[in-house]
Parts: structure tokens; sequence; C-alpha cells
């Protein structure tokens, strides 16, 4: 196995993501010759260099915590798949008893 | 016609909002189909807005275009993608369509994208294909192709687009117009789905530096809906606009005029270089040394983000959902494989793996370093000089169909673009010329010009002396 194999399939699992053989097959090597030119960010000395998360030089602003109107409940709910009782419905996530 | 063209006669009487937007449709029906801008209009309401609108306003009554990634109430927003496009009406204003609304414009229209901007030709979209009106069988570019092709196409007179590595620049060249990604923190996000939140910008994409200032005005400024967003002043774009370039001093990064750049584009970035310095700049050689680096970093970091955005397109609240589902897992797994296009699969799966445990500090906390380092050469530069020229893309519009299959190929391309978004800089493409392509069209070229944090005001002072 190359330094820069994933494996694709197992990755798309972790990202909730059903693939077909096809996919698998076409994705690997695009993938693999993704991250084989991504590695050239290794060649560099890093030691010592702080990480950059934002281009900009404010953190963590917090806003006032005032009440304000939310969206109302059949704005949301309209866009819901499948809804019941002025709620969300999905598959049921626990066992029966 | 320009923005402040149709303001003056929409003042003066000669032209009224509800006809704008009847010639606009107009346009759209007999223009549109072989182009393929837009996704969707709405002109019943857009004139219910018109018949109320305060003409006296910056922009009262005049019709701005969407990219479909933007939300406006009551409006669909398909992202250009299936996951959204089947059942999917916005809930809510973003707020770059509640400040044009502010200043008295019009939304009207959706235009095409890649899905969910990842891509530079506008062929990721899983809804419709987008041509370049300067060649049929070329790209508009992307991600934001529709709102370059539709104000190209003169079916819009000016769009919003949105912008994570280049994706209002690099359509503006290909289409022929003007493009600006402002800087990071200068425009609200809040509305605009999420490709990569360190990178995302909005911006107008017009026919005149003159309309980008406008527009900038417009929907720039704080929004305490976006807390990225800073609380500064927004300066009157317009009033500088014509204050010349005499005595400011343009860098040209030698790492952005090596090889690979197509010779035509070359020709034509160096003319408007050389056309600042017959007004009085001073051009100077300057170096981004990690310049090499940059599609690498991106690449990294932007899949890292579009995997954790992209997360919440899982089938429960909105969007697409797989008939009967065994379980939950069932639901997510196969809702998001039916909804997804390849280019977006690709790019979570990279994301993932570079976030996942073993890999985090050898991809993902490295390629933050590196993007220290690639914001550090531009602080450098913008140390010595005002402004950075560059050419946007390294080629005109290329075919459609030809970086199929070869996304590493077209990621490549992005090379000049994107590392204005890892440094939160602003930057604007402006139109320098046309190439002959060998079918004898005449295909846009622009010229990128960047400036420093927050220097919008003089990067638009340099883009009007480009224009000429």
């Amino acid at each position: 196995m190359s330094k820069t194999h994933i494996d694709v399939r197992y990755v798309a699992n972790l990202a909730r993501l059903e693939l077909d053989e096809a996919e698998v097959t076409e994705f690997q090597g695009q993938l693999d010759a993704i991250l084989g030119y991504v590695e050239t960010i290794s060649k560099l000395d890093v030691t010592g260099i702080e990480p950059t998360a934002y281009p900009s030089p404010v953190f963590d602003r917090m806003r006032d915590d005032d009440p304000h109107e939310s969206l109302p409940l059949v704005a949301v709910l309209q866009n819901a798949p499948d809804q019941a009782q002025n709620q969300i419905r999905v598959p049921k996530v626990v066992a029966d008893a | 016609m320009s923005l402040l063209s149709l303001r003056h006669q929409l003042r003066s009487g000669g032209l009224t909002p509800a006809g704008l937007l009847d010639e606009l449709a107009a346009k759209i029906a007999s223009r549109d189909p072989q182009i393929g801008a837009y996704l969707s209009h709405d002109l019943a309401a857009a004139k219910a807005e018109a018949a109320t609108v305060d003409l006296s306003l910056p922009l009262g009554g005049i019709p701005i275009a969407i990219k479909d990634n933007m939300n406006v109430l009551g409006q669909p927003c398909t992202c250009g993608s299936k996951f959204l496009s089947e059942n999917y009406t916005s809930p809510y204003d973003a707020t770059v369509i509640r400040k044009l609304r502010a200043a008295g414009a019009i939304p009207f229209g959706r235009l095409n994208m890649d899905e969910f901007a990842m891509g530079s030709a506008t062929e990721n979209s899983a809804l419709q294909i987008t041509r370049n009106p300067h060649d049929l069988d070329r790209i508009p570019g992307g991600s934001s192709g529709g709102s370059a092709a539709a104000v190209a196409s003169g079916t819009a007179f000016a769009a919003l687009g949105s912008d994570t590595g280049g994706s209002i620049r690099q359509p503006a060249s290909h289409c022929g117009i003007v493009g600006l990604k402002p800087s990071y923190g200068r425009v609200s996000r809040y509305g605009l789905v999420a490709f990569a939140s360190s990178l995302d910008q909005i911006g107008p994409m017009t026919e005149t530096v003159e309309d980008a200032a406008l527009l900038l005005g417009a929907i720039a400024g704080f929004d305490p809906q976006d807390s990225t967003s800073l609380d500064r002043p927004v300066p009157d774009y317009l009033a500088t606009l014509n204050d010349g370039v005499k005595g400011l001093r343009i860098g040209l990064p030698k790492e952005y005029f090596g090889d690979g750049i197509d010779p035509g584009v070359r020709e034509l970035v160096m003319a408007a270089a050389n056309k600042l310095a017959a007004a009085g700049a001073e051009l100077m050689e300057i170096s981004l040394p990690h310049t090499e680096f940059a599609v690498a970093t991106y690449y990294v970091i932007a899949p890292a983000e579009a995997s954790s955005n992209l997360s919440r397109f899982d089938g429960i609240r909105y969007g697409h959902r797989v008939s009967n589902p065994a379980d939950l897992l069932d639901l997510y797994r196969r809702s998001r494989e039916e909804g997804f296009g390849p280019e977006v699969k690709r790019r979570i799966i990279l994301g993932t793996y570079v976030l996942s445990s073993g890999y985090h500090d050898a991809y993902y906390t490295r390629a933050q370093k590196v993007r220290t380092l690639i914001r550090r050469d531009f602080e450098t530069a913008f140390g010595t000089v005002d402004a950075i020229l560059s050419p946007v893309a390294p080629t005109p519009a290329r075919r459609l169909g030809e970086a199929a299959h070869d996304p590493l190929r077209e990621y490549l391309s992005d090379i000049f673009t994107l590392a204005a978004n890892l440094a939160g800089n602003c930057a604007i493409s402006v139109p320098c010329g046309t190439v002959a392509s060998d079918t004898g069209s005449r295909l846009p070229v622009g010229v990128q010009i960047l400036g420093p944090h927050f220097g919008e005001a003089k990067l638009l002072q340099i883009a009007k002396a480009v224009e000429g």
C-alpha cells in the first residue's frame, strides 16, 4: 500500500455516505492522486508556526443575549421531508422494550 | 446598462421597476435557453416588491440576480444540488438580501452554480449546464458560473456570487465581467449555505467597476448574526473610485508569472500592468515564496470544512430523504448517496480523511500552519506595495467536458485565486482583453488585483484605472 492510499469505503462510512462499486473504484484513483499532490506540504518545516484557523484578527465574538423572534414553526416544518404533530418524523431510533 | 444609469432613468421616470423586470424576464425567455444561467425566477414576487419600492434609495428599483446558495424568503435555494432541488423553500432572508432590499434593490432570479459551490466550471451543477456567452462550447467558469453568464449575456444587470477559492473572480474573468471577492469579514455570510466557513465570502459580479463599488457598499458591514463579520465602517467606495493610481506601488509576484500560463493571457495581463504604469503607478517585482503550497493547503482546509458543514444534509430536517429507510443510519447513508453528486462526495471523503484520527496532525493542522506562512507572505508584500497584480486563471475558458474524471487537474487551475481566500485578502477580476480561440471565438481574459485586508476602496480605485 502506498503512503497516500486512502480506504475510500471506510472513510465514506465515517461520513455517512453509501457508495456503489463504480464510485469506490473511480474515487480511489482520484483521491490517491489528490492526496499524493497534497503531500507537497510535508516538505515544509513548520516547527514553531502557529496554525491559522481564520484569516481575521477577531476570535470568538459573542453577541448580546437578547431574546428575539425565532423562525415560526410552520416555516421550519415546511421543509421537513416527513412530519407529524408539529414535529419532524424519523425512523425509530430506540429498540422495543 | 450600468446600475448608475439604471438608477438615473428610474428616478427620472424613463424606466419603471416593473417595466425593468418585464424586460429582464423577456430576455431570460429569449436568451437563457442557450446559456442556462438561470435555475428559476419568480416574476410575480419581484413585481410585488417593485410596486412599493423607494426609488430614492441607492439601488431603488434595480433587480439583482442571486447565486442559488443564498436564502431569499419564499424562493428555492438549490445550491445546484439534487439534495435541495426537490423540496426546499427558504424560510428567511440572508443578510445580503436584507441589505439589498434596504438599499431598494429587488432580488430577482436564481443562478446556476457548481453543486455547493465546489468546482471551477459550473459543470458540477446537478441541475443543468451553463455555457459561456462568448463561446457556447466553453465553460463559463465556476462556481458562480450562472452569475457570470447572466451578467455577460445581459439577462441580469448585476448579480451576487460567492467565492471560496476563486468562485467569483474566475468566472468573471472567463465571461468578461467584473467580480470582487471582499476581504474576510467585510460581508456577512448569514443565510449563505456554508461550504468552507474560514474561506467563504459573498461579492458583487457586475459589468463595470463602478457597479461593483456601488453593490459592495450596499452589502458590506457588520452583522451580529455572522460572528466573523467585522464591526468597521463601510467607506463610500464611489467617492474614491476616480482617484487614479499615481504614486501607488503595484507588486508583480514572480511566482504568478511562471510556466503554464497561456501566452495570450500573459500578454494581456502585462498590458494591464503597463497601463497602470503609464497612469503613474510604480511596478515592482515581489515574491510570495509559499505560492507553490497554496493549492495543496487549500485542498486540505476547504474539504475539511466542507465535510463538517455538509454533515447538516442528513435527510432529517430538510432536503432529500430516501424512501423506505431500514433505520436511521440507512436513512443518512442512502439520502446522502442519492442527494450528492460526485465532486461533493469526493470532497466530503477527502475532508473526513484529513480530519480523521491519525491523519489530523499530518494534514489538517499542518495545512493550517502552512496557511500562516501564506498569510505572512501577503502581509510582508503589503508592507512594500499597495496592491498585487496577477492573472486570474492560467488560461481562458476551456471547452465543456475537458476536465472530466481529472479533478486534480481542475484544482491546479485555481492556483492564482485561492491564496486570497487563505489569507483573507480582498481581490478583484477586471476584464483586460480577449484572445482568439482555435475556432475563431474571442475569449475574455481578466486581470486580478489583490489588496490587503479591508483595502477594497483602493482595490476598486486601481481596478477602475485598469478598466479605463
